[in-house]
């Protein structure tokens, strides 16, 4: 017999495997926790905080905390969406994120959060930082200003496409993915259809001149908020207030 | 009771998000109802005329003109609102902020490959806007109540914030309704 932990979230009760996380648990359970870094087939990485959740009152990464037996989670509570709300609020300043002008615009995970927390404007003040692209290769191109360090590429280029495309370089504000050779990704064994590619979450990493090939109104999150997927009971579609009001000020 | 006034203007924008203002079609005949349109672009009313209920903001700040005028709307508007993401996160024109000014103007008035410019001068006539150094979201130079987002934000959007403004009910907008694109 399989032995199962049970623990609840935000008062509802769910079931681990031991050694599952509390994000895979909830999933079966039908609850979404928001994530960008984290991605199923991946190992968890723990880097945009996003799914970060109190466990019996302490902040923990839910993609990376395994569940345990007795544990009171809480997810949806308004001062973790605040949190959530911030986080997203600052990879948009802190990067170059021109949806109007991007290929990613419609299927891309950043901006669909943003929608889904009803993100009018960023609170933050935009950084405008200088970002190089990397467009060496005749198929993939890197564009940096999107990125939001989430390593997905990095781990799904080891993990499942068995190469090493890319890592990181530098610490702090100068951290950025960099192609594992000396001379951007036509250096490296990058190809089209790597996993690598299509784990990005965002307009960083692309396969060149496809884009744009899917018509308004029928990308990924022109319709349904990101996570309703996941949900057993999608909450209501959700709706900005008055309470945006002033977000900026 | 007097109808409420409206004014609209756009700065470093395209006249895209005022384009999807009218796509309201005719709807703007309810919409003129609810209001008489102060200063705007859509009567070519170059100043203001009294105070206003809202103001309309397209376009970020890239000069000192837009900074006046941005001001301007200010003073004069009870609710501004940043419509399109130009007006909130400087947009396609903020493309320049990763280039120095200096540069900028030389590469437009010096070294472009169709540039005729032989007296070698950049443009300093009193009667043309100085540049910012760069472009600015209209927050980051006043205080803005509302955004709609979008490039433009859909008439959908803007009708449904406009209609809630002006008769004073919350502005909820449903998941369809924001779009960054």
């Amino acid at each position: 017999m399989e032995q199962t932990l049970e623990f609840t979230i935000d008062g509802l009760p769910v079931t681990a495997a031991p050694g599952e996380t509390i994000m895979a648990a909830a999933d079966a359970a039908g609850i979404y926790i928001p994530r960008l870094c984290a991605m199923k087939g991946l190992s968890p990485f723990g880097a945009c905080r996003l799914c970060t959740v109190l466990v019996d009152g302490r902040s923990q990464s839910a993609c990376t905390q395994p569940a345990a037996a007795g544990m009171v989670v809480e997810n949806d509570t308004e001062q973790l969406q605040g949190f959530r709300k911030n986080l997203i609020d600052m990879l948009f300043v802190e990067g170059n994120h021109f949806c109007m002008a991007c290929e990613k615009s419609g299927n891309c995970e950043l901006q669909a959060l943003a929608y889904r927390f009803g993100i009018l404007a960023p609170k933050y003040q935009y950084q405008f930082p200088q970002r190089e692209i990397d467009a060496s290769h005749p198929d993939v191109l890197l564009d940096r200003n999107r990125c939001i360090l989430c390593a997905r590429c990095v781990r799904a280029s080891q993990e499942l496409d068995g190469k090493e495309i890319a890592g990181f370089v530098g610490r702090g504000g100068e951290k950025h993915l960099a192609a594992s050779s000396g001379c951007g990704f036509v250096g490296t064994d990058v190809a089209a259809d790597d996993a690598a590619l299509a784990a990005c979450p965002v307009g960083a990493l692309l396969r060149k001149r496809v884009g744009f090939s899917t018509p308004i109104g029928q990308r990924k999150y022109d319709h349904q908020p990101i996570g309703c997927e996941k949900e057993l009971r999608p909450e209501k579609s959700s709706t900005t207030s008055d309470v945006q009001k002033g977000v900026a000020s | 009771m007097s109808k409420a006034r409206m004014a609209t203007v756009s700065l470093a924008g395209c006249f895209g998000c005022h384009m999807s203002l009218l796509d309201i079609d005719e709807r703007i005949l309810q919409l003129v109802e609810l209001v008489e349109f102060d200063r705007s672009p859509i009567n070519d009313f170059k100043s203001f005329t009294g105070r206003c209920a809202v103001g309309l903001i397209e376009g970020g700040c890239c000069n000192e003109e837009n900074v006046h005028v941005l001001r301007s709307f200010r003073e004069h508007c009870d609710v501004l609102v940043s419509i399109g993401d130009c007006a909130i996160m400087g947009g396609l024109p903020a493309y320049r902020n990763f280039v120095p000014l200096k540069e900028c103007m030389e590469e437009a008035y010096l070294n472009g490959p169709t540039v005729y410019n032989p007296s070698g001068e950049l443009p300093k006539d009193r009667e043309v806007p100085l540049l910012l150094n760069k472009v600015y979201p209209c927050h980051e130079v006043v205080k803005i109540d509302y955004y709609l987002p979008g490039c433009p934000p859909p008439a959908d959007t803007l009708w449904a914030a406009l209609t809630a403004l002006l008769t004073d009910q919350p502005v909820e907008l449903p998941y369809e309704l924001i779009k960054y694109d």
